[in-house]
């Protein structure tokens, strides 16, 4: 009696020891390191490491490791002077392809890396760090399209001979046309432009009416908050930034997590920014229909701009901040339809002048009225410039201070918001504090383990002990699990764990007061041991069914720390009921099995 | 070694203890709830959104000193209080209009650094009104949709009679807990309403085990009334309810004492759940079952279809 089968006992063993491989890759700490990333995500493979190396070593600095990891360059160093050296000099190097970061690095051994371990990434509160919520003003992202549709319109009813005014009113667009017999040709117009806008009769008889549909507006949205995102993400990575999160939140917002940066308001200022710039050619004439007074920028002088815009923003593909005859500048490169549009432009207009215009959406407080907000878009000219000969896809603008020009460079190249972003939740832990969290966190963990391990030991003798190395080996595999994963371990999830040491103890009590009660009722120690574990695990498992609901429904509903809780609850409860259950019962087993007993130290 | 005696023999649910018990608990409720109404609690910026700011001082900091430097730079409603250690300041200040919420920050964190003294800026939170509201809300949502779920899962384990039982051992236990943090005006954040949502699954385990063995006995101890039968079961599980109380109440006190200030508000709400739920699964789940008149002849109906229990692992 109370024989498992071998197969049981080797299967048991191997979940331990595989437990305890996943777990290992925590205990080696981790060191200071330069990552190095490719600026477009390509893999760097050996060649190139080596090249990394080499460039360190030729600034004094040799690397403790260097390897590759998911494609990019991972160099560990000895101290944090090192670290800061190469990776001035790496920067230096190579900073137009790629990314370089400094990060903290585990220091694993080559062939857990080789194995492909990894230990548990720790959440902004034990690593320091920055976290922001931005949320996405949907309402200007339909209304750029709006505008869009509205320059779209005006040019193809021109083009089609029809003679008509359109205006935008809101998320709405009047087309007027001079009489009734224009209507239907209108309508055919717009719907060759667009397949799925809604068009109505104005009341008038000689008007349209045209709305973007639900769909579309959904579909709009949708790409405002995935170009975002995009846009974020490269312009976080060209902060240099290892291990960034970029990630969308319900329907329109975004949330970041930026690891070991300590100084939210150096990286604030780049999350949010709308700036962009477009080109457009003066109106001599200053009559042109469309025609708009744009104000310049401290000297630059006020100008009558045209309506067409010859290039935007979204359209630079590169842009880089240099100096020319001491003035500062930012280098243009456009995509190709960008600078087709220049090179006509150009062409036909040599001798006259052009503006670059800068463009900034910020959202001010209306005064008196709280909690609401107005939209303030300013549209400054930055430079006007003659147009000396014919240039197509490579300029330059000029007419910025040096640190302006640095920012719209960066701003150009990451690409523009789709639409503004306001932060609406910011939180910072300073590394001082998340060292505290994660010494406060463990001492929790060791303390209250101890006084577990002990009241078992006294209070149940050898099984207390069995008890206690489930206990131990449950902490083991939550570990793992986490490792597995990919969670990060946070301060309330370190609580979840404590809780789950406290907890996972009342299966083995539950049991083991089973087995005192059939002793008591003079049950042989055998059939006392089976009885225990076979009566107990119905309550065992109804006690932990019912605690895994709690645990869903905190994380599939709980944000931010309640999450951190509920995963490390979650999965305490499971792998407690491994160690607690069949755990305990293997070594049982192996200790009292198949032996004749008189009486269990229980 | 033992702590209760081999075969204790407590009577809990007498008629004359179980109206005590019934009016301890509704002195509890009605004291907690009472407290909600008029002092309600002490919310923390998760939820009221706003601006905080730790910051760790060189030496021990000058409460009034920082307080006056920050009323001349004009921040009249900022809370100040010490954090933890007499070295670690907390200032909090109320939400501020979305776009200037950054733009105060700056300000009062230059505020304090003009103070003259190094300062180590420990964490800095700004949480727009409207986070807030919605952190609330989901907080709110998770508790009722945990207790739902639960009654529904006893409900399908046990019946009906029991299920009302226990999610009113379990309310109770919530209620108590955040009447507590309303009572003392202790800071109730997100952790908190996690604490409390662990203590409903906690306290459950406890019931569900009570329950567990007194479904066993109302088939063992056949013609023995329903409040003997329950009576005999709390007793046989009392060694059980009190050991896993006290391991866990000995690692949440290790993590009171030593997890640092803002894992305390979380530590305390478990602390007070488990002991009010040690309570609650003795009494209240019980004594609401008793008054619902639960019989053995309740549990003869999951017995027909046995694969409904069987079939659970």
């Amino acid at each position: 009696m109370n024989k498992f089968p071998l197969w049981l006992n080797v299967l048991v063993l191997a979940v331990l020891l595989a437990g305890c491989l996943f777990a290992l890759p925590n205990i080696y700490g981790s060191v200071d390191a330069v990552q190095v990333a490719d600026n477009d995500g390509l893999a760097y493979d050996e060649l190139r490491l080596e090249e990394f190396v080499r460039t360190v070593e030729n600034a004094g600095v040799t690397p403790e490791a260097a390897y590759l990891q998911d494609g990019r360059a991972v160099l560990r160093f000895h101290s944090t002077q090192e670290q800061e050296a190469a990776g001035e000099r790496l920067r230096t190097a190579y900073d137009r392809e790629a990314n370089i970061a400094a990060t903290l690095a585990p220091k694993l051994p080559k062939w857990a890396r080789d194995l492909g371990l990894k230990p548990m990434s720790l959440g902004l509160d034990l690593r320091g760090g920055v976290y922001v919520l931005l949320e996405v003003d949907m309402e200007t992202a339909i209304d750029s399209r709006m505008v869009g549709y509205q320059q779209g319109f005006d040019e193809r009813l021109r083009d089609a001979k029809i003679r008509h005014r359109v205006d935008l009113d809101g998320q709405t667009i009047n087309i007027r046309l001079t009489g009734a017999e224009d209507v239907e040709s209108a309508r055919v117009v717009i719907r060759r432009m667009d397949q799925d806008v809604l068009i109505s009769d104005g009341a008038d008889g000689k008007s349209l009416i045209v709305r973007m549909s639900e769909a579309q507006i959904q579909a709009r949205q949708d790409f405002a908050i995935e170009q975002n995102i995009t846009t974020l993400r490269n312009r976080v990575n060209e902060l240099g930034v290892a291990e960034p999160l970029v990630q969308r939140q319900g329907a329109d917002r975004i949330v970041i997590q930026l690891p070991g940066v300590q100084d939210p308001n150096k990286i604030k200022g780049i999350l949010s920014a709308t700036a962009t710039v477009e080109f457009r050619l003066v109106d001599q004439s200053g009559g042109e229909p469309g025609s708009r007074r744009f104000q310049g920028r401290g000297t630059e002088g006020a100008q009558i701009l045209k309506r067409s815009v010859i290039a935007s923003g979204d359209q630079i593909i590169d842009a880089s901040a240099g100096y020319a005859e001491g003035q500062p500048q930012v280098n243009i490169t456009l995509d190709s339809a960008g600078g087709e549009n220049m090179l006509r432009t150009t062409m036909e207009n040599v001798g006259k002048p052009m503006s670059t215009v800068f463009i900034e959406t910020r959202r001010e407080a209306i005064p008196g009225r709280p909690g609401e907000f107005r939209k303030v878009v300013r549209q400054e000219i930055i430079s006007t410039a003659t147009i000396q000969g014919v240039f197509k896809d490579r300029f330059r603008i000029t007419g910025l201070s040096p640190g302006e020009a640095a920012d719209l460079a960066l701003l150009l190249r990451a690409g523009a918001l789709a639409a503004p972003v306001y932060i609406v939740d910011e939180r910072t832990v300073g590394p001082t504090l998340g060292q505290d969290n994660i010494d406060r966190g463990f001492n929790a963990i060791k303390i209250g383990f101890l006084a577990v391990i002990i009241f078992m030991a006294i209070y149940y003798r050898a099984f207390g002990l069995i008890a206690n190395v489930a206990l131990l080996s449950n902490v083991v595999f939550i570990v793992a699990m986490l490792s597995i994963l990919g969670a990060s371990l946070t301060l309330p999830g370190i609580a979840g764990i404590v809780l789950t040491v406290g907890m996972a103890v009342d299966a083995n009590v539950l049991i083991f007061e089973r087995i005192r009660e059939e002793l008591a009722a003079d049950s042989a120690p055998q059939s006392a041991i089976n009885s225990g574990y076979e009566k107990a695990l119905s309550s065992i498992v109804d006690a932990n069914v019912t605690t895994l609901i709690a645990a869903v429904v905190l994380f599939s509903i709980g944000t931010g720390p309640i999450k951190g809780f509920a995963i490390t609850l979650l999965l305490g409860i499971i792998t407690s009921m491994f160690t607690a259950i069949i755990g305990t019962r293997t070594i049982v087993n192996l200790a009292f099995g198949g032996r004749k007993l008189q009486s269990l130290p229980v | 070694m033992q702590i209760i005696s081999k075969k204790t023999r407590i009577d809990f649910l007498s008629p004359a203890r179980r109206k005590i018990a019934v009016m301890l608990s509704l002195v509890f409720v009605v004291v907690s709830l009472a407290s909600l109404a008029t002092r309600g609690l002490d919310f923390g910026i998760d939820f009221t959104g706003g601006i905080l700011l730790e910051v760790g001082y060189e030496q021990a900091a000058d409460l009034e000193a920082i307080r006056g430097n920050l009323t001349d730079a004009g921040f009249t409603d900022a809370q100040v209080q010490l954090f933890g250690r007499d070295t670690d300041v907390l200032v909090r200040l109320p939400p501020q209009p979305e776009d200037s919420a950054t733009q105060v920050r700056d300000e009062l964190q230059a505020t304090l650094e003009a103070g003259g003294q190094n300062i180590d800026l420990r964490r800095m939170e700004t949480v727009s009104a409207q986070v807030g509201s919605e952190l609330a809300e989901r907080g709110a949502l998770a508790m009722v949709v945990a207790l739902l779920l639960i009654f529904v899962y006893v409900m399908i384990r046990f019946q009906w009679k029991f299920s009302a039982g226990a999610v009113a051992a379990l309310a109770h236990d919530a209620i108590v807990t955040v009447g507590f943090f309303s009572i003392f005006q202790l800071p109730f954040d997100l952790t908190v309403v996690a604490a409390v949502l662990a203590v409903i699954g906690y306290s459950l385990n406890d019931t569900v085990v009570a329950f567990d063995r007194i479904r066993e006995n109302f088939f063992a101890l056949r013609g023995v009334s329903a409040e003997d039968a329950m009576n005999t079961s709390i007793n046989e599980m009392l060694a059980r309810t009190l050991i896993t109380g006290l391991t866990t109440l000995l690692v949440l006190i290790a993590l009171l004492v030593l997890g640092g200030e803002s894992i305390a508000p979380f530590s305390i709400a478990l602390i007070v759940g488990i002991i009010i739920g040690t309570y609650s699964s003795i009494y209240t789940a019980s004594a609401t079952a008793l008054m619902l008149n639960v019989s053995p002849q309740d549990l003869i109906e999951p017995i027909k279809h046995p694969e409904l229990i069987d079939d659970l692992p």
